[in-house]
């Protein structure tokens, strides 16, 4: 009587271990492999947690390169105080053992959100202990500081430090709180156009449109008709029909504006907004966001024109309004009523000169300026919103510093109340290091071993 | 045409020799280091005299500075030094080389592993010899080799005497003021 019983448990259990076999492998073979994520991601990476293989190279973990690949360009423009190249050194060897500085992964591990901390760093706070305990014999100043402050009180970065090193506090003490002249770079009508390279065509009006003939006399054509666009000699078919294509395409993506607008296309590929087409995932949407966003926003999907609008192509538009039509957080909601925003406003109206108003894009799009080989200089807006996000003393010499003293600056950047109410106040914090670096120059003694 | 054929058996065969010849007399650890250290010392001084001192001090029509890339200055000569340290890695050379002192400007540049902290004063106590040793550093050997590292110009002197960071202010010219580590691996 037992037997038949017992065949049948193990009958159930084969089906059962193929029915999860086959299960798990269609998982994994297919497109949602979310089963397979052993933690919730960082804010950095969830949007494209469906991608694995954009960092797990099958059978061989988590590759340096991969990191690399995304992050190096950004670490290499912050002057990494860290790079791989301090330690290649055998003498480092003990350091090495202490804290393997050659791998990003020692200090970010994704998929632990318990243990994450800001810029997504996993080690205790206190890591700069294990190569700097002797920093208090160098300088006094730091004697009985903290090792958990280093990083967190708006002094140092591991990384980037451009903003903070101590030869440039030095040289940007006693800077007042506003400049005299605060404005930031004004892009030259030239700029985008050089950068194209789209000079030289004729200019268009409406009469020379090429659009196929049920497109005629639409609002489309006409806002077209009053673009740069136009006047560069950038006709419908450049965008909607290119060359290697037979058929007019009715909403050309990214790709269309790529042609001709490389700089920023990359950027916005590589940070928040575009980063799952770059992993060639669905496009992000506010309905997938950790922050706070519009209601009504939800289902929008982000591609170029989502925020410059098809054919008006309005940058005005795009550096601030377009940003509040989806975002929806305290910093955002702030930002009415700002300084910021009323000198915005005034530079819109003809108020103010360019240059001055502080748009969304102003501080987050920041405009970054590159000498080119003719020795010309070509200001561009760079469109990945992370660039210079976190943290956040990257915004400083990127932006900040065009208005603003250092001193005030690091303050500013340091009082997450004022942050979160969008800079309508004065800092309540205070960082010390520009301080200590004027008093450390002006009195020599400070900090030199007898 | 036909010199080269005779050329090349002869560059063959002179190469040969020399190869045989440099077994013969067998290259050490310590000979393939002194040869490295010879071109380096050479490179670093053509660097400082040449470029540093010309034109910062006598010229004086541009600065050499620490922050060489914001203020458009000439590169420093210890960073010229570590720049090419860290290329040739990037190259993958196997041995390594570093400009260290007793009394570092760059706090990363003290001695750090016994050998070096000998090494540095052997060569300040002793000067004109050099210093040998080996260690084991994470597990691998290495001959270590530690060269004096002497003020040849004028620059050297005023530069770290006046720098902020200097624990020393009273090096004269010709005095040791750090020294040149090279590292050879020994077990492959
Ligand atoms: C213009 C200033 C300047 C000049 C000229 C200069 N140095 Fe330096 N030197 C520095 C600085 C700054 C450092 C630290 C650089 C670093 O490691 O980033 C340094 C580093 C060194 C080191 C490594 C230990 C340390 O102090 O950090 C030695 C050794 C050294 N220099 C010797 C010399 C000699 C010898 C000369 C002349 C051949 C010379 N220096 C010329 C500024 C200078």
């Amino acid at each position: 009587m037992k037997q038949p019983k017992h065949l049948f448990s193990w009958i159930a259990a084969g089906v059962v271990t193929l029915a999860l076999a086959g299960y798990f492998t269609s998982r994994l073979l297919g497109e949602d492999r979310i089963v397979f994520t052993p933690g919730a991601m960082t804010h950095g990476h969830y949007q494209i947690e469906l991608a694995c293989n954009a960092c797990h190279t099958p059978f061989a973990g988590v590759k340096q390169d991969a990191c690399i690949e995304c992050h190096g360009a950004r670490l290499a423009a912050s002057n990494d105080s860290h790079p791989k190249k301090k330690f290649d050194d055998p003498r480092n060897a003990d350091r090495l053992e202490a804290l393997n500085a050659l791998r990003c992964v020692t200090c970010h591990l994704e998929h632990r959100p318990q243990q994450t901390r800001a810029m997504g760093v996993t080690l205790p706070k206190d890591f700069c202990f294990h190569c700097h305990q002797e920093v208090g014999d160098d300088r006094p100043s730091h004697k009985n500081l903290a090792f958990d402050s280093c990083a967190s009180a708006g002094c140092h970065n591991y990384h980037d430090n451009t903003a903070l090193y101590e030869d440039f506090l030095v040289k940007h003490a006693n800077e007042p709180a506003t400049a005299a002249h605060p404005a930031v770079p004004v892009r030259k009508p030239g700029d985008a156009l050089r950068a194209s390279g789209m000079r030289g065509r004729k200019p268009l009006g409406l009469a020379d449109q090429d659009a196929p003939a049920e497109y005629a006399e639409t609002k489309a054509l006409h806002e077209w008709a009053t673009t740069l666009h136009a006047r560069a000699g950038v006709n419908c078919r450049d965008c909607h029909q290119p060359k290697d294509q037979p058929q007019w395409i009715a909403r050309p993506g990214h790709e269309a504006c790529n042609r001709c607008h490389e700089s920023e296309t990359k950027g916005f590929l590589a940070g928040k907004h575009g980063m799952r087409l770059a992993q060639h995932l669905p496009p992000m949407t506010p309905a997938l966001a950790r922050l706070p966003m519009q209601p009504d926003a939800r289902d929008r999907v982000l591609g170029c024109t989502s925020c410059h609008g098809a054919h008006a192509f309005d940058t005005r538009r795009a550096a601030a309004d377009a940003c509040l039509g989806c975002h929806d957080d305290k910093h955002s909601r702030a930002y009415e009523g700002s300084t910021h925003e009323r000198l915005w406003r005034a530079e819109l109206s003809g108020a103010v000169s360019p240059g001055r108003g502080v748009a969304c894009a102003t501080c987050h799009l920041p405009r970054t300026i590159h000498k080119q080989d003719d020795g010309d200089a070509r200001i561009r807006v760079e469109h990945n919103q992370n660039w210079n996000l976190r943290p956040n003393e990257k915004m400083a010499r990127s932006v900040c510093l065009n208005c603003h003293g250092l001193g005030f600056t690091l303050d500013a950047l340091a009082d997450p109340a004022l942050i979160a109410d969008n800079f309508n106040g004065k800092p309540a914090r205070h960082v010390e290091s520009v301080d200590w670096a004027a008093k450390r120059v002006s009195q020599p003694s400070q900090g030199v071993k007898p | 045409m036909k010199s080269m054929k005779v050329v090349v058996p002869v560059l063959l065969l002179a190469g040969l020799g020399a190869g045989a010849l440099a077994s013969a007399a067998g290259i050490t650890p310590q000979s393939m280091a002194d040869a490295l250290h010879m071109v380096l010392d050479t490179d670093r001084t053509v660097y400082t005299k040449l470029i540093v001192n010309r034109l910062q001090n006598e010229e004086k029509v541009i600065k050499a500075s620490e922050h060489w890339k914001e203020d458009k200055a000439l590169v420093l000569p210890a960073q010229m030094f570590r720049a090419g340290a860290e290329m040739t890695h990037d190259k993958g050379a196997t041995f390594s080389y570093s400009l260290l002192s007793l009394w570092p400007v760059n706090k990363q540049n003290k001695a750090r592993t016994d050998a070096e902290k000998q090494g540095l004063q052997y060569v300040v106590d002793n000067k004109g010899k050099n210093f040998y040793a080996e260690e084991t550093l994470g597990g691998k050997k290495y001959f270590t080799a530690v060269y004096p590292d002497y003020a040849v110009v004028p620059a050297c002197v005023t530069c770290h005497n006046g720098h902020k960071d200097s624990p020393k202010k009273d090096f004269k010219i010709g005095d040791v003021m750090g020294a040149v580590v090279i590292r050879l691996p020994l077990d492959g």
